[in-house]
């Protein structure tokens, strides 16, 4: 294993308490693999790739274990040399992750010269190399361009040469396509997919499109409230769904091949980090909830070479600390 | 079919791109070019596209939020590129609008209740007294307690927002509703929620939608017949099952082969468009679509851009291949 994640939790200090964001997430990545995190907003999906880089200003326990030395008991020198060479990371928002008063040339040098031993001209060759391979057209003409003078896709195009621009050997991917239009979306999944394949490099692909993650994804991990409700293999979790919240999520996306008559809900809302039901936090919205759901919380265990957080499948509770 | 509602005959809206000193234009951002279509009573129209096709402006120009520059809108027969600004009044009545944002279109210093109530004030549909009533009905049809009617917008979650943006839509009894992206901006699971209330509003009120989006699951889910625009024209308009069966614009087969399938174990044979959207501002006078063609015939890009035809009963597509 590449990466490993081990009791990974997450929490913020605030006025009304302590919140947890990520509470107790465990996974691993190999190499060449894609991994899914899956979650609505506020499940925890961005807060646990931010934790593995070490960029979240939140109180980080556990261990994250990048081929056997833990990142949390790097210095700050150290991880300054894995962030960007050894993983590296796309952004959500192309139109804010770059620096508007940067030419896009001076801040993939700034990458390149930092991390490799190049010359000014040999980073700039390489440069140009890295936006030949993401499909940026002329890029000798487009690399002197600041960033406002490029489209979404393009931004997007750009952040990616410069994640890739060190042969990481792991990308963390947070909602890579989100903001861009179904056929740039296609685009820059194929990029992914083939420099997966050329590289070698494992990814952690955090999205909330379940269609991205059908399409590309090796493994899948479902994010809710913080926590791991369900880890499977992409082919397992589509075909048979275990988990009430997993389920509910497919039955609600409107699908393009068949036709519903009225889409599957599930009712209520996230509920706040800071206001969490007792037991399951999925408790509230679930149609299948018992009692015991409502005062303790299942443990995350292994059914059928799958993991599970649900009483419906083993009545294990998880040890609360 | 039923009666016709609005009927958009060659409607165009220009935005001057570039000024000289004089403030005459020297280059025309073209959003909406001589654009034609019929929206029929109490049906869902969709509209689809990317960023930057004009389908927002569309939406705005029904609305009567922006001029056009060409063309005519008639609404139950009526001109409304002609009306006097008294007129105008009372067919914003009929036609209102739920916007993309939940978080930026509801006032956050008003109560829910008081958002609501403004549009029936507005246009003196109520007396005083009845008009409380009245918004306790329409927060319930959209799912909300009346007791929500005291809070402040920002008190409710993505999803309640929009529910109270839909209820301050239905209070003045519209005719026609113009929904921008009224999901995008929504969590999969309330997105659903969301979805279901508009389909269910629109069978109890007797409701007709223009449903602007670019998600074309979202679009296909909600919509009777399906509009697919590029870079302000109508490539494709059809019967929502004839367009997502058997697309014939090469646009709309791209884009069709560009969603993402929900089916791990299907690989689907994908067209990959290359290159960005280009930019609408100075198109050229062949078909819009010719630079990223890959049907392309030699002579496209020397014809005159291709006309919305008819090319099965109810299937109109513009494109050189189908003349």
């Amino acid at each position: 294993m590449m990466l490993e994640v081990k009791n990974l939790t997450t929490e913020f200090k605030q006025k009304k308490g302590t919140v947890r964001a990520v509470n107790n997430v465990s996974f691993s990545v190999a190499p060449g693999e894609i991994l899914a995190i899956v979650g609505e907003s506020g499940s925890g999906k961005s807060v646990t790739s931010l934790s593995i880089m070490g960029l979240t200003p939140g109180k980080v326990s556990g261990e994250i274990l990048f081929h056997g030395e833990d990142l949390r008991k790097k210095s700050v020198k150290e991880m300054q040399d894995i962030r960007g060479d050894k993983i590296s990371m796309i952004f959500q928002e192309p139109m804010t992750s770059l620096n508007p008063v940067h030419r896009i040339k001076d801040q993939l040098c700034e990458t390149i010269i930092r991390h490799m031993d190049l010359s000014k001209e040999d980073a700039l060759k390489r440069a140009i190399e890295m936006l030949t391979l993401v499909g940026i057209p002329s890029p000798e003409k487009r690399i002197n361009d600041y960033p406002h003078q490029m489209s979404g896709g393009m931004r997007q195009r750009v952040m990616i040469a410069m994640a890739l621009s060190c042969h990481p050997e792991l990308l963390i991917a947070d909602e890579p396509t989100t903001a861009l239009d179904v056929t740039i979306q296609a685009q820059i999944m194929e990029l992914i997919y083939q420099l997966r394949e050329k590289l070698n490099m494992g990814v952690i692909l955090i999205t909330h499109d379940l269609g991205v993650v059908a399409e590309s994804a090796d493994r899948v991990i479902v994010m809710y409230c913080g926590r791991v409700l369900e880890e499977a293999s992409v082919v397992d979790l589509f075909a048979n769904p275990k988990h009430p919240y997993t389920k509910g999520l497919l039955a609600s996306i409107p699908r393009i091949d068949d036709q519903q008559e009225r889409l599957y809900m599930i009712r209520g809302m996230v509920p706040n980090l800071a206001d969490m039901p007792a037991g399951c936090s999925f408790s509230d919205r679930c149609d299948f909830c018992m009692d015991k759901c409502r005062q303790k919380m299942p443990k995350l265990k292994e059914v059928d070479g799958r993991a599970v957080r649900c009483f419906l499948y083993h009545d294990e509770e998880e040890e609360t600390e | 079919m039923a009666e016709v509602l609005v009927e958009v005959k060659n409607l165009s809206k220009h935005f001057a791109a570039e000024t000289d000193f004089l403030g005459r234009p020297t280059s025309v951002l073209k959003a909406v070019d001589n654009l034609s279509l019929t929206i029929y009573k109490q049906e869902a129209l969709g509209l689809v596209g990317e960023s930057g096709c004009g389908k927002t402006t569309v939406g705005k120009l029904i609305t009567n939020l922006y001029q056009p520059t060409n063309g005519t809108i008639l609404f139950e027969g009526k001109d409304l590129t002609k009306l006097s600004a008294k007129e105008r009044r009372s067919y914003a009545r009929d036609i209102q609008l739920i916007f993309q944002d939940p978080y930026a279109s509801l006032n956050p210093r008003m109560t829910v209740g008081d958002i609501i109530a403004e549009p029936i004030k507005i246009n003196k549909l109520l007396p005083a007294n009845k008009v409380e009533e009245r918004v306790n009905y329409l927060l319930n049809c959209v799912g909300l307690a009346n007791h929500h009617r005291n809070r402040y917008p920002h008190e409710f979650s993505g999803g309640q927002r929009q529910r109270v943006g839909i209820a301050r839509a239905l209070a003045v009894e519209p005719k026609l509703i113009v929904c921008d992206e009224p999901v995008s901006a929504l969590d999969v699971s309330i997105q659903a929620q969301v979805l279901n209330l508009l389909d269910d509003l629109k069978d109890e009120f007797g409701l007709t939608y223009l449903f602007i989006a670019h998600g074309l699951n979202v679009v296909k889910h909600i919509s009777d017949r399906v509009g697919v625009m590029y870079l302000g024209q109508l490539v494709e308009l059809a019967d929502k099952e004839e367009l997502y069966q058997n697309p014939m614009h090469p646009y709309t087969k791209a884009l069709l082969s560009a969603i993402p399938n929900i089916d791990p174990t299907v690989k689907k044979q994908r067209i990959i468009l290359s290159g960005d959207v280009p930019s609408p501002i100075d198109p050229p006078d062949y078909c819009h679509f010719c630079g990223r063609c890959y049907q392309k015939k030699d002579n496209c890009d020397a014809l005159a851009s291709p006309q919305l035809k008819e090319v099965k009963p109810g299937h109109f597509v513009a494109c050189h291949l189908y003349e």
